[in-house]
């Protein structure tokens, strides 16, 4: 046991065990989320349970827990309780319903049992009794209604999808077009011009976009009014319902379906995640707009953050006299490291939204005033916040990299006849580049995770437009976005319906780690074929 | 009486009236602080063109701060002051006209450890060339090759001019060095102890090169080695504290030096 103290043992495993702990709780972090997450999309059985009072419930369980009896005596039975997704928001006024196991009579999971996911409402569970076909057509009934719908759902979303570009692509160019005519003549009234040839020109192509405008909406109601088709629908407790088919975004039968088909379900809703709108208040569909808006912002923070900080860096390292004052200047830059983010945030407002903002808008935009184009937040200053945040990262880690270039480097360049600044751009600047992205790559972890400053400067629950687009001039800095950090707290905290937003938290939160995993390696990447290129250990 | 330490000096040709001629380099009364520590005290002395001076001493003598001061290395010590005159050609280095970069373009230095960049082995023979941009592109091969058969080293690297020259020896490095110093065709070329980190081999090939790059450049040697001035130097200067204590002919301040100093130096009694 003495030689256990003495030779050191003692401390190689309080050293190795400290690291095993942090690596333990990180490992439990990664494991919660992915077990939450990861089983979310995956189709679960449909049950329907018969109850004692005589009621039937249909759903899919999605937690068990004991039932606490805190006065109960020692020895009495374990009693479980099951929360059963019964879907049907419509019907029956909520989505979950806790059961407990005592009140079961019996449970079956018949195969012809349905989940029709819709546009609204959340999920249908039932059966689906017939389908009727618009406008004179034939009305199926049973088995034969289910494959009918299934065979005609694919034409019903190519519809969809026609509905969704004619909103949002072509009557949002003939908005946008509106807008900019009306700014022009609001313009021209500015200037003291109210008739005019100019005038009556713009007023006739106004004219001319509203009668695009009235054939869009036409078209539009032609194309929502669809195939007319109708699905009887009914559900337990004898309730009965009809859903137009251009609302059914998916119509399964989880018990019918094999392992395979099951995986092809879970990609598919995957994707969606990945790849859709969200829908219901961003408790279904997907998050893309959010994963744009997350790498969008952080790409213009590093674009900003970089130049900004090794400039800064550059001076404090190469050419400041080297002294108190750098010296209190560079701790001055480590503590703004440490303030809290959200008084950036209230910076950012203060200074970049309404100060620099609002002159934007006074000098360029003054003819939407008093709408604030600039003078409000967007993915810009929510950016440029950011990039405040994270300077310190980046001056440190560049400042670091400078030091670590061996003196003889810049000498061997300046005694070549080359100037401080030949030297600086040539000889140190490819040197120092590793240090620079690994300033980056820290600068980067730090701006994707940041909730609190956003939510002051330009993030929104649910943006209507990406900030970039086909719209003239297709990079929109100046509009508000979704982000992922923003969206768990919107989706977990601020729902409607909590336990259905609750997996959808997880899922986030993976997609987050992902992305900040993927941007990282990025830079790693790069980072270590500079690293072979300019390695400068052999100074 | 110890036994006579002293190394052989080879015999070699020196012109007799190479310090009468007018010289490269002229220091006069220089003396140098670095803050309120002085490191050379009223120095004078002249470079003849073509030939190889060795700066000697202990230590913490100034030699290597002498030179340095000959490109106006040592501006980029902060707390420097310099007093007297050193003159190039006939013009003061100090002179408000005169661009430093211009300085260091006459001027060439090859540093004790080797410093290539981290580059390819023809980008760092080129950068000089680069940076005064006088070169054509075309016309760069040919410096770079002409410069690395100066420096002797040609037949090594010239199969792999775009490898990095960190994949180098330290002594093909070093010889790397004085091909990039070469290139920029400096009037005077200052090396700093540039063998100290070299192997006999290595050191032996150097010291070689010196021999043959005296034909086309005035060598200024800072070194440790008193066999190593004793084998390459034409004049030698035997510097202590801060002081140039004696100058004249290698061959002479070897064997027959003036003053006590030098002799207890050259015999291996201090230092």
């Amino acid at each position: 046991m003495k030689t256990f103290w003495k030779n050191g043992d003692a401390f190689v495993w309080l050293t190795g065990g400290a690291l095993a702990m942090a690596l333990l709780m990180v490992t439990g972090l990664v494991l919660l989320i992915l077990v939450n997450g990861l089983g979310f999309f995956w189709p679960r059985t449909m049950y329907a349970f018969t109850l004692k009072d005589g009621r039937t419930v249909v759903g899919q369980i999605t937690m068990r827990e004991t039932v606490p009896q805190p006065d109960a005596a020692e020895g009495t039975p374990e009693r479980h309780r099951i929360q059963i997704r019964q879907g049907n928001r419509d019907l029956y006024g909520m989505d979950f319903l806790w059961v407990d196991e005592d009140a079961i009579v019996s449970r079956a999971a018949p195969v012809e049992l349905a989940v029709i996911e819709r546009r609204e409402w959340g999920n249908f569970h039932g059966r689906v009794e017939a389908l009727r076909e618009g406008a004179g057509g034939r009305r199926v009934e049973g088995e034969e209604a289910w494959l009918t719908l299934q065979a005609a759902l694919p034409a019903a979303h190519a519809l969809n999808a026609q509905i969704l570009d004619v909103e949002r692509n072509q009557i949002g160019a003939i908005n946008a077009a509106q807008e900019r005519i009306r700014l022009q003549v609001k313009k021209l009234a500015r200037q003291g011009v109210t008739t005019g040839a100019a005038v009556e020109r713009l007023e006739s192509e106004l004219t001319e976009l509203q009668a695009d405008y009235g054939l869009k909406r036409k078209l539009l109601a032609t194309l929502r009014e669809g195939s007319g088709t109708v699905i009887e629908l009914s559900a337990a407790g004898d309730r009965r319902a009809e859903l137009a088919l251009g609302d059914v975004v998916r119509a399964y039968r989880p018990n019918a379906m094999g392992a395979g088909a099951k995986a092809r379900f879970y990609a598919s809703k995957l994707w969606e995640f990945v790849a859709d709108d969200p829908r219901e208040s961003n408790t279904e569909g997907g998050v893309f707009p959010a994963i744009f808006g997350t790498v969008m912002m952080v790409l213009i923070m590093s674009v900003i953050v970089t130049p900004l900080g090794v400039v800064a860096a550059f001076y404090l390292r190469e050419y400041a006299k080297q002294g108190p004052m750098v010296s209190a200047v560079r701790i001055a830059v480590n503590n703004l490291a440490g303030v809290p983010s959200i008084v950036f945030g209230v910076f950012g407002v203060g200074f970049f939204i309404y100060v620099v903002g609002g002159a934007i808008d006074r000098t360029f935009f003054a003819e939407a005033l008093p709408t604030p184009t600039f003078g409000t937040g967007g993915i810009l200053w929510a950016s440029l916040t950011l990039a405040l945040l994270t300077v310190p990262v980046v001056i440190v880690a560049t400042e670091e990299g400078l030091a670590a270039i061996p003196q003889g480097a810049r000498e061997a360049s300046l005694a070549l006849g080359a100037t401080k600044f030949e030297t600086t751009w040539r000889v140190v600047l490819p040197a120092v580049m590793p240090s620079i992205l690994t300033g980056l790559i820290l600068a980067m972890a730090r701006a994707a995770g940041e909730v609190a400053p956003l939510m002051i400067t330009g993030v929104v629950k649910l943006a209507p437009t990406l900030p970039l687009d086909g719209q003239w001039p297709f990079v929109h800095l100046e509009r508000k976005f979704m982000h992922l950090g923003f969206h768990i707290y919107d989706v977990g905290f601020q729902s409607p319906n909590v336990d259905a937003a609750r997996p959808m938290v997880f899922m986030t939160a993976i997609l987050l780690l992902l992305i900040v995993l993927f941007l990282n390696l990025a830079a790693i990447l790069i980072r270590g074929k500079l690293r072979k290129k300019y390695a400068v250990t052999a100074l | 009486m110890p036994p006579d330490t002293r190394p052989v000096v080879p015999p070699r040709e020196v012109r007799a009236d190479a310090l009468h001629h007018p010289p490269m380099v002229e220091i006069s009364h220089l003396s140098l602080h670095y803050g309120t520590k002085q490191a050379l005290d009223d120095v004078s002395l002249n470079i003849p063109p073509n030939h190889v001076t060795a700066f000697i001493g202990p230590s913490g003598c100034g030699k290597s701060t002498l030179l340095r001061c000959l490109n106006r290395m040592n501006d980029l010590v902060d707390g420097v002051r310099i007093a007297g005159t050193i003159r190039v050609h006939g013009q003061d280095i100090h002179d408000v006209a005169l661009n430093v970069t211009e300085l260091r373009k006459r001027v060439g230095m090859v540093f004790q450890k080797s410093n290539p960049f981290p580059k390819t082995i023809y980008d760092n023979v080129a950068y000089g060339p680069r940076i005064l941009g006088t070169v054509p592109r075309a016309g760069l091969d040919e410096i770079v090759e002409k410069s690395l058969r100066g420096a002797a080293i040609w037949d090594e690297v010239k199969d792999r001019l775009q490898d990095s020259a960190l994949g180098l020896s330290g002594g093909q490095q070093q010889r790397l060095c004085i091909a990039r110093a070469i290139a920029v065709e400096p009037d005077v070329l200052l090396m700093d102890e540039p063998c100290s980190a070299l192997d006999p081999i290595a050191t032996a090939k150097i010291e070689d090169l010196m021999l043959d790059l005296k034909q086309r450049f005035t060598i200024v040697i800072v070194t440790h080695n008193m066999q190593q001035a004793a084998r390459v130097s034409d004049f030698t200067a035997f510097m202590y504290v801060g002081r140039l204590v004696e100058h004249g002919r290698t061959q002479e301040l070897f064997t027959t030096p003036r003053e006590k100093q030098t002799e207890d130096y050259i015999t291996g009694r201090f230092g």
